[in-house]
């Protein structure tokens, strides 16, 4: 029988060890329907998801929500929106309860004296052009002098197509100002012109993804697994897609057979009641999804089909360490 | 409290069912494994296996109490206690 410690030298199984109790479970808020930009390609305001329910506006209610929202279960808040920052009395009903990280497009810095540690993770679209193609604004300026040394904030970088070529150039900005960086794929769902990938150029980003990750190994929260299992959406011969996603709200969830899953995951909208499908638009089409949660998710979850050889697993425990730097489990 | 050889070697049957595992039997399956740290076994395996548990032996298994059900002889005495309670 293949266990990890004859699949294992010692030091990657203390590496193992140092995450297979952690035990994360996730859920999703949104805090608003609101936000101060309107990106072409956003999920959100593309799917209309904004307009499904309204927000709670009682602070004691989202006090009260969040308490139950620890009681079942959940030990790690992934606020999202429209934009948090709009927010920031909801962001501290979770804040004050649960281990949070909040998305933002960094355009209004959340306070430190009042969220000394809570994990911040800004969205970033590209350059300066495509920002302001995609963006309407070179919002990665602003954020880059709101953010400047922080040291529980990093950029979720969406890289588009015409990004390709130009990936280090924007990594080198962010290591300048001492942040670390995610990389992301953009799933383009308003179909925007010139930023659809094609399954070239996605093996030559892969490559890329790869180049940055070794040369800036401080910057890049990273795996070279995570790139591959992003780019081909495929792990171990499965196919990515609706049947194995595991980021699906759980009581929306009638799939059978069930894949493995995140236990209890909700992704809930500002209202505090309604739910929504999953961690990203319930329009998108799912053989076409590149969300990079959801695929880091689908390596986490799947564990043990990761423990027919040890380069398999050791490729789990990057994806999950990874995972576990971006909420901050375990140090950077 | 040494448990009952009986209930190890069906616990250990249901994990090799449950969990599809290759190359051991019940007889060959080390009680004292740590099914965390060891097998790999997470918390959706662990839940398909107390779903099993609790038909079969008839008793109640608290989420809370995943973490105490980390070996078989721990699952095994684990239902020992269960079944003295009733
Ligand atoms: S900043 Fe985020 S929420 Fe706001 S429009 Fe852009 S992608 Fe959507
Ligand atoms: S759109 Fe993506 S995250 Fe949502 S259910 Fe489909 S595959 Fe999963």
């Amino acid at each position: 029988m293949k266990t990890v410690s004859t699949l294992l030298d010692p030091e990657w199984h203390e590496r193992y060890k140092r995450i297979s109790r952690l035990n994360i479970r996730s859920s999703i808020y949104d805090v608003t329907n609101r936000c101060n930009l309107r990106c072409k390609g956003c999920f959100f305001f593309s799917s209309d998801e904004h307009k499904k329910s309204p927000d709670e506006m009682d602070i004691a209610k989202w006090d009260a929500f969040v308490k139950r929202e620890k009681e079942r279960g959940v030990n790690l808040a992934i606020l999202i929106g429209g934009e948090p920052t709009l927010y920031l009395d909801r962001i501290e009903s979770f804040y004050k309860q649960l281990h949070t990280f909040c998305a933002s497009n960094g355009l209004i810095k959340v306070p430190r004296e009042r969220f000394p540690d809570m994990i911040v993770g800004i969205s970033l679209w590209g350059d300066e052009e495509d920002e302001k193609t995609l963006r309407g604004k070179d919002t990665f300026s602003i954020s880059r002098r709101n953010y400047d040394g922080d040291k529980y904030a990093y950029y979720l970088y969406t890289i588009t197509p015409r990004q390709m070529g130009k990936i280090e150039h924007i990594i080198k900005k962010i290591r300048d100002i001492g942040l670390k960086v995610q990389m992301q794929i953009l799933s383009n769902d308003e179909n925007v012109d010139g930023f659809s990938w094609t399954t070239k150029e996605l093996s030559d980003l892969r490559q890329e993804m790869d180049e940055v990750f070794e040369k800036y190994p401080d910057t890049v929260i990273s795996s070279k697994y995570y790139h591959e299992v992003l780019t081909t959406g495929t792990m171990l011969n499965r196919k990515f897609g609706w049947m194995e996603c595991p980021s699906v709200t759980r009581p929306l969830d009638k799939r059978s057979p069930q894949p493995k899953r995140l236990i209890e995951f909700i992704r809930w909208a500002a209202d505090l009641k309604t739910m929504h499908r999953c961690c990203t638009s319930e329009t998108r089409d799912c053989s076409t999804c590149k969300d990079g949660a959801a695929h880091m998710s689908w390596v986490m979850v799947n564990k043990r089909a990761h423990m027919q050889s040890a380069k398999d697993l050791k490729n789990w425990i990057e994806v999950y360490e990874m995972f576990a730097k971006l909420y901050q489990f375990i140090p950077w | 409290m040494a448990a009952d050889k009986k209930i190890i070697l069906r616990v250990a049957e249901i994990l090799i069912n449950e969990l599809k595992l290759e190359d051991v039997t019940p007889e060959t399956f080390d009680p004292d494994t740590d099914l965390i740290d060891e097998l790999g076994i997470d918390s959706m395996d662990l839940t398909a296996v107390v779903l099993v548990l609790q038909d079969e032996y008839n008793i109640t298994i608290n989420e809370e109490d995943y973490p105490k059900l980390s070996k078989i002889r721990l699952i095994a005495e684990y239902i020992e206690n269960k079944l003295k309670e009733k």
